[in-house]
Formats: structure tokens, C-alpha cells, sequence
């Protein structure tokens, strides 16, 4: 019941969303028809702007796409102007998302482990070099691993792809740039969640009845340590997901993410709008899918 | 036990994971092994095309793919880059230069089979001129009688524009005033023939059909977003015979970088876009065999804002360009072959002979600023010079010039200069509202005539964005359009020219562009460098390596 009622509150919020989109990228200078060069006739750019309905008041044209969206549809895009803004989703969006699921496997598949065994050798040298390491990757942005990965990996040994996408091993650099940064984050903060879970006190009393340290770790210090992770891990997704404008760029793959930037500098106004409204979505989705994993991992959590 | 060891067996949940996981990878795996045949050539072409429909593309990138798709009357000659026939075979042109009668091969077939004639040509060039369509390029054809009347909708009935089927293959023409370069204009993808039943059945999203009618020399295999454009050979086109290459893969790719990357680990034959040349670099990779730098249809230039003090002076206008060292730019900054430019049409543009001038004489500058009352910069006001953000990973050429300006200007008229950067978008916008004082500006022209360049001067085109008006100037425009005889007009282009360059100043030219390709001559042959920077995709061919 909570979780119908939080969906129903996500409808208010989207609409908000969306109206602020819709008005704010109306707001910014330029337009998206301002060219280096200009129709031979004043007329030409008039009928592109009717053509769009960019000559019709604001309000009315946020009704017509208010409406449009009600049907699924979210408009031609103002920029590549035979494709609608859906086709534009259908084809970068799922390229994106194999890239972010990648990388976010591998985020938790070398964090978490990396995090437990630093929490559990606190102090001792495998936490000072998972520690080190996971400081170093969550420091250098993907702009400069990128580069340096195609550096050493394509360039010097030639044993993977420079770019292009398609075949699991040009996969394999881009899902390691983009899920590093990730890789640090998790791992401390499954390490941070550990170690405050082995103060708790239901920790002392299950180690004072005499349980084995193993099992105090892995049965019950994990389950409460992991919900930080859990709660980062929503947003996070969605930032996978939808694509990472540098990660797709270097490596000249297909994704949304560089149409989150591109749409902004191309005055791409249904683009702009209709990528928002998708990214708010998905943070909206993800984040009640968070709160529900929550229940099931803690049973002190309930909501009402 | 070790931990390890117990957190496999306490942990089933992980082995539930480690299997989702290999799931995934085998999912991928299927996923992408689809099989495609290879390409016979891959082509880096530039920034992603906006569209692929010849009435709506403005860019340069999409016009290289449009070029294969779609066909006009002619088409452009892979070496001189000049019109030879194409659908036409044949033409006459009336005395008076304003009559085209175009008579076309009777064995034309769009790639879908069905036959294309005069009705087809008339229908596609009503559409680019239809205010429906709200084509950005329409003035390409309103050289055409009624046009320009049929655009702005003064006239409302299609059959009083200039362009009449008199028979299934004999096409007339009818000219607002001769135009030299009609001919070359024919073979501009506006003016190309496109299909009337997929447009009328899938309105704007007509290039998805599947088959797409073709009239060029490939038909569309697909077209994936940000991926790549796939072009088959068009076994119905009537040159068929020589297309040189079957399966022809154009990639988008808008990063320097990248492009090298792959063109050096062999993903792609040819690159061939000048964005595409990592700036950094260019001294060393200009020593390579395989990059070639030519020149091209292109001129860098300053703009004034005439309507704003003290621009308004042609004297300090003069002296700003007099105190100009073009040649410190291009040899130290942009470093691709650039020259220094003193006009604005480039050498070599056809019809035309450029004007033999130097500007460059700082103590004439300085008398001039004296006279306008600003002797050693006194009394000038801080200016600001406006310059575009490089788009994409492309060097920042604009702020190092304007880092030279300033330093110039400061040194021989003694005035201050303040650099100001502005968004690509917001920039366009500032120039078209005037909102401005200096700014920095460039043409590439869009057909091979001086007419490309000085006809954005004229008082009333869009292109202006100077606030200068001159009813002379117009006058010189006009008289050089109405003229038949070439010499002639091309000696009223000089003359307005040296008014525009010389005389009021409006713009200051600072180098002609180059155009930079590359690709291994040993492997690629078919393309030729040319003023326009066009290379008909169906003469490139890719020869293999000698063993």
C-alpha cells in the first residue's frame, strides 16, 4: 500500500519536473533553429518555428506536450529532425544500459569484496592497500582512465579495441572506465558500513552469546552493513544507465549519455525535456526500489 | 575452514548472482555476434547528420552521405568539383542565360525499380520550396522563377514556379536572372530527387521506410544513430557500372581523438573531416604521407557591429584590419597550410579572379585612428571581442587568435580589448540580434561563385549580421547578378568587393581555410582534393595491400 502511495506521489512530481524542464530550456539564450547561416528568407524560419509550434505561448505548447505524453509520445526532436525523441530513447537507451549494467556489476563485483576484507582486516595491510586503492579510483575521473586505459590496453599492447561498440570485447574497456569510480565508492562504503555494524549492539550480544567471528561478519554484520551500499546503489544505477557523456564519447559508442549533453548545446528542446522526464523516472523507480529492499533487509525497517 | 571457504557455503545467494552474471554475458555475447558482411570501405565522416533529407540537411557531414543517396540533374565532378550531367545527359541554355531545357536519360530507375522522370524532379523541388516542408536551404532554389514568392507564400499555386515537365524526360527551367552557376547548383543535394509516394505515405519519418526509394549511386542499408550509416551499392543506378565500392560504412564520430585512434588501428580508411585533426598535433601528423591538406571554399573573418561606436567609423574599422600580422596567425596558430586572407573570396573560386591587395600597414592605421580622433588609442573605449566555446573536443584556434588580436591591437593602436567566450548556440544568437561589438566569424561557400560570399553583404540578406548598409554596394550585387557576360561580371564582383574589403570595412578577412583529409593514397584511390572539399562516394575504391 506505502509503495502505491509513493508511486502516486510520483506523478505530482514529474509534472513539476517536466513543466520546469520545459520552461527553463525555453528560457536559455539561443534557440534551437539559431545557425551559422541564415535562411535566404525571414519567412523560412517563421514556418520552421510554426512547424514545431515554437510560435504558439509557452503554456500552450507545454498543454500539447503534456498531451502528447499521455500517448507515449514525446515529440520530434528539434535537432535530428526525422527521428522522434522515442526512436532516439529505443535505439541509445538499451547500449546504454548493457554498458551501465556492466559497469555496475563490476562496481559491486570488485567493491564489495574489497570492502569486506578491508573492514575485516581493519588496520592490518589489506586494508591499507584496498583502502589506498579504492581512495586512488574514487580520485581520477573517468576523462582521465579512459584515455589511459586505451593508452596502455590498445595503443601500447594492442590486445583490446580503440573504440566502437558491438562485440563483448570492445566492452570491456569502456565498463572498466565507467565502473571505477564506482568500484572505490562501493568499497568504502561497505567497509565504513561494516565497521560501524561490528559496534552495533546487536553485534555485541550475538558475539557475547559466543558466536564465531566468520559467522558474526557474514550472517549479521553484512545484512545491516550492506544497506548504505543499498541506498547509494539506486542513484547510482540510474547514473549507469543512462549513459556517461565522456565514457561514450572517448570510446565512440551509441549510448544516450552523449545526448544528455549534446541536446543542452544543440537547443534541442523536446531532447532536453523528454531526457530529464526519463532520467527522473528511472531515479524515481530505482529509489523505491531501494526502500523496498530496505524492508527485506532490515527488519527494523517498516513503513506504514 | 577459512572465511572464504564459509562464505561460499553460508552465501547461496551468491551463486545465484555469479549465474545471472554468466546469463548476462552469454545474452551479450548472442547479442552481438549478429553477422554483417565487412565493408568495402569505412568512411570517419564527422559529426552525426542531423537528417539524411536532402530538402532539410545543413551541415557538411550530412551532405556527404545525402550526396550518395540522392541524385539532381548533375552532379559534381570527382576532381574539379565542378557540375557534369547526371540525370540530365543533356541541356540548352537560352541566349539570355535565364532558360534551362534539361533533357533526361530515359533509363533512370529509383533503387526500388520504378522509373524516375521530369515529374518526379518538379515534385522534389516544390517540396524543398513548399513553406510545409520549411526547408533551411530553399534559397538554393530561388534562382528559380517564383521561388522565392512560392516560399514566403505570395504565390499559392506550384505551376507558376520556373520548373516545367514538358514531356516525361525534357525538364524547362525558367531563371529569375542568368545565374552562372545554375549548372553547379543542380547537383547541390536541395536540388536532388527524391521520392514522392514514401514522402506522401510516411511524412517526416519517410527515410525509415524500408525500402527507401534511392535516386543515387547507393541505397540506405541502415542508419543507426551515433553508430553508423550503411550504404549498399544501387544496382539500378544508371552509372552503376562504375560504382567502385558495394557496401560503403560511414561512421559518426565527433572526438579528434577517437578518429585517430581508429583510423591508426585500421577501423576506418578514410577521415575526412578537418574537426577531425587533433590540433595538438598537427605539425607532426602534417609530415605524414597519408594526411593531406588542401585548399578550400573558406575564410576566417572579423564582423563589426557598424550600428555601435566607435565601429561605426570606417577609419578605426581601416586600421583595425591594417594592424593585422595574418601571417603570425596561420603560421602560429593554426599551422595547417592556412594563407593569410586580405578578401574574402578565396583564390580559386570559379568566375571570378581575387583582388590583389595587402592589408597590412600600421602606420597608416595609426594615421587613420588619428583622424577618426583617437590618436595612440586615446579616448577608444574597452571593447569586447566575442568567440565561440570549440564544440567537441576541437582546440581552442578561436581564444589563441583572440589572444593575438588583443596583443596586436594593444601594441600598434594603443586599444584595450576584452576576450569574451560564449556558447555555440548563444553565440548565433548574439551575432543575428547584433547584440555585439567584435566578433569572430567564418563562410564556407556553398557553390563555386563569388556570388556565395559577397551576397551576404548586401543590406537586406540574413547573413549580414553587420548592421552595414550600403545601397551602393546592393547596386554593385544586383547589377553583377542581372549580367550575361562573365567578364563583366566579374569585374562589378571586384569592384563591390574592394567596397566591402577595402573601402567600409565591415569584416576583416584573416586566412583562407584548408580542408584536411586523410588516408593511405597506397590503399584508397578515387579521391581527389578540390576547392569544395566533395568526394562523390562511388569513385572511391579500396585497393588491396601488394603481398
Amino acid at each position: 500500500m506505502y509503495f502505491v502511495k509513493r508511486l502516486m506521489y510520483a506523478v505530482p512530481l514529474l509534472l513539476i519536473i517536466s513543466a520546469l524542464a520545459f520552461g527553463l530550456v525555453r528560457m536559455a539564450p539561443g534557440s534551437p533553429f539559431d545557425r551559422e547561416r541564415v535562411p535566404a528568407s525571414p519567412e523560412i524560419e517563421r514556418q520552421l518555428k510554426a512547424k514545431y509550434h515554437l510560435d504558439e505561448p509557452v503554456i500552450k505548447q507545454y498543454g500539447r506536450y503534456l498531451n502528447d505524453l499521455l500517448h507515449g509520445d514525446f515529440g520530434v526532436s528539434t535537432k535530428y529532425r526525422n527521428h522522434t525523441v522515442n526512436d532516439i530513447i529505443e535505439q541509445a537507451l538499451p547500449v546504454s544500459m548493457l554498458l551501465g549494467g556492466l559497469a555496475f556489476c563490476f562496481a559491486m563485483a570488485i567493491g564489495l569484496p574489497v570492502g569486506f576484507i578491508t573492514a575485516a582486516r581493519k588496520g592490518q595491510w589489506p586494508d591499507v592497500i584496498g583502502g589506498l586503492l579504492s581512495l586512488l579510483t574514487v580520485c581520477i575521473p573517468s576523462f582521465v582512465i579512459a584515455p589511459l586505459l586505451i593508452l596502455d590496453f590498445s595503443v601500447k599492447w594492442n590486445l583490446l579495441p580503440v573504440g566502437l561498440w558491438g562485440t563483448p570485447a570492445r566492452m570491456i574497456l569502456p565498463t572498466l572506465a565507467l565502473g571505477m569510480f564506482f568500484v572505490g565508492k562501493v568499497a568504502r562504503l561497505f567497509r565504513e558500513g561494516m565497521i560501524s555494524a561490528m559496534q552495533s549492539e546487536y553485534v555485541r550480544a550475538a558475539r557475547a552469546k559466543g558466536l564465531g567471528e566468520t559467522t558474526l561478519l557474514l550472517k549479521h554484520a553484512c545484512r545491516l552493513a550492506i544497506l548504505p551500499v543499498v541506498s547509494f546503489a539506486g542513484p547510482m544505477l540510474a547514473d549507469l544507465l543512462t549513459g556517461s557523456f565522456i565514457v561514450e564519447n572517448i570510446f565512440q559508442i551509441p549510448g544516450i549519455g552523449i545526448f544528455f549533453v549534446n541536446s543542452t548545446s544543440n537547443r534541442d528542446y523536446t531532447m532536453e525535456v523528454g531526457l530529464a522526464l526519463l532520467y527522473a523516472i528511472l531515479l524515481v523507480l530505482l529509489n523505491l526500489l531501494v526502500d523496498f529492499i530496505y524492508t527485506l533487509l532490515d527488519p527494523r525497517v517498516k513503513y506504514e | 575452514m577459512s572465511l572464504f571457504q564459509r562464505a561460499r557455503r553460508i552465501d547461496s545467494r551468491a551463486r545465484f548472482f555469479v549465474t545471472l552474471l554468466l546469463l548476462v554475458g552469454l545474452v551479450l555475447s548472442s547479442g552481438c555476434s549478429q553477422t554483417e558482411p565487412p565493408a568495402d570501405l569505412t568512411i570517419i565522416n564527422g559529426v552525426e547528420p542531423e537528417s539524411l533529407d536532402p530538402a532539410i540537411i545543413t551541415g557538411q557531414a550530412d551532405g556527404r552521405v545525402v550526396a550518395g543517396l540522392f541524385e539532381g540533374l548533375t552532379r559534381l565532378n570527382e576532381k574539379t568539383a565542378r557540375a557534369e550531367p547526371a540525370m540530365a545527359e543533356k541541356w540548352e541554355i537560352s541566349p539570355d542565360g535565364r532558360t534551362y531545357t534539361f533533357h533526361l536519360r530515359t533509363n533512370l530507375l529509383w533503387s526500388t525499380g520504378e522509373p524516375i522522370t521530369t515529374a518526379d524532379i518538379v515534385y522534389s523541388w516544390i517540396r524543398a520550396l513548399d513553406p510545409l516542408t520549411a526547408s533551411e536551404y530553399a534559397g538554393q532554389l530561388f534562382y528559380v522563377k517564383n521561388g522565392e514568392a512560392f516560399t514566403t507564400g505570395k504565390i499559392k499555386d506550384p505551376s507558376q514556379v520556373g520548373v516545367h515537365a514538358l514531356d516525361p524526360y525534357t525538364l524547362r527551367v525558367e531563371l529569375e536572372h542568368p545565374t552562372p552557376f545554375f549548372l553547379d547548383l543542380c547537383a547541390f543535394e536541395t536540388l536532388t530527387v527524391v521520392p514522392r509516394q514514401t514522402i506522401q505515405k510516411y511524412g517526416d519519418r519517410w527515410l525509415m521506410a524500408d525500402p527507401l526509394p534511392c535516386s543515387g549511386p547507393y541505397r540506405l542499408g541502415y542508419w543507426h544513430l551515433n553508430d553508423k550509416i550503411r550504404l549498399l551499392k544501387n544496382t539500378n543506378y544508371w552509372d552503376a557500372a562504375n560504382t567502385q565500392s558495394a557496401i560503403v560504412d560511414m561512421l559518426p564520430v565527433g572526438s579528434p581523438d577517437a578518429a585517430l585512434n581508429l583510423y591508426i588501428h585500421g577501423q576506418a580508411d578514410i577521415v575526412w573531416d578537418k574537426s577531425l585533426v587533433p590540433t595538438d598535433l598537427i605539425d607532426l601528423l602534417l609530415q605524414r604521407p597519408d594526411f593531406h591538406s588542401f585548399s578550400y571554399l573558406g575564410t576566417y573573418f572579423i564582423r563589426f557591429n557598424v550600428t555601435k561606436k566607435p565601429f561605426d567609423d570606417a577609419r578605426v574599422r581601416r586600421a583595425m584590419g591594417l594592424t593585422i600580422d595574418r601571417e603570425r596567425i596561420v603560421t602560429k596558430i593554426t599551422r595547417a597550410g592556412e594563407q593569410p586572407a586580405y578578401s574574402l573570396v578565396p583564390p580559386g573560386t570559379a568566375n571570378y579572379s581575387p583582388l590583389d591587395i595587402t592589408n597590412y600597414d600600421p602606420g597608416l592605421a595609426r594615421k587613420l585612428m588619428e583622424q577618426a580622433g583617437y590618436k595612440d588609442g586615446n579616448g577608444f573605449p574597452t571593447f569586447e571581442y566575442l568567440f565561440d566555446a570549440p564544440a567537441g573536443g576541437s582546440a581552442k584556434i578561436h581564444e589563441d587568435i583572440a589572444v593575438e588580436l588583443q596583443q596586436m591591437w594593444h601594441d600598434n593602436l594603443g586599444i584595450q580589448m576584452n576576450m569574451r567566450q560564449l556558447e555555440w548556440k548563444v553565440y548565433l544568437s548574439a551575432q543575428a540580434q547584433l547584440d555585439y561589438q567584435v566578433m569572430r566569424s567564418s563562410w564556407i561557400g556553398d557553390y563555386n561563385d563569388p556570388n556565395t560570399f559577397l551576397g551576404m553583404f548586401t543590406s537586406t540578406d540574413g547573413n549580414n549580421h553587420t548592421g552595414w548598409k550600403s545601397p551602393s554596394y546592393d547596386a554593385l550585387i544586383h547589377d553583377a547578378n542581372q549580367e550575361p557576360d562573365a567578364r563583366k561580371r566579374a569585374e562589378i564582383f571586384r569592384e563591390a568587393e574592394k567596397m566591402l574589403i577595402d573601402e567600409d570595412a565591415p569584416i576583416i578577412p584573416l586566412f583562407y581555410y584548408v580542408g584536411i583529409n586523410y588516408f593511405d593514397t597506397n590503399r584508397i584511390q578515387g579521391i581527389y582534393q578540390n576547392v569544395l572539399d566533395m568526394h562523390p562516394l562511388q569513385t572511391i575504391k579500396k585497393i588491396k595491400p601488394p603481398r
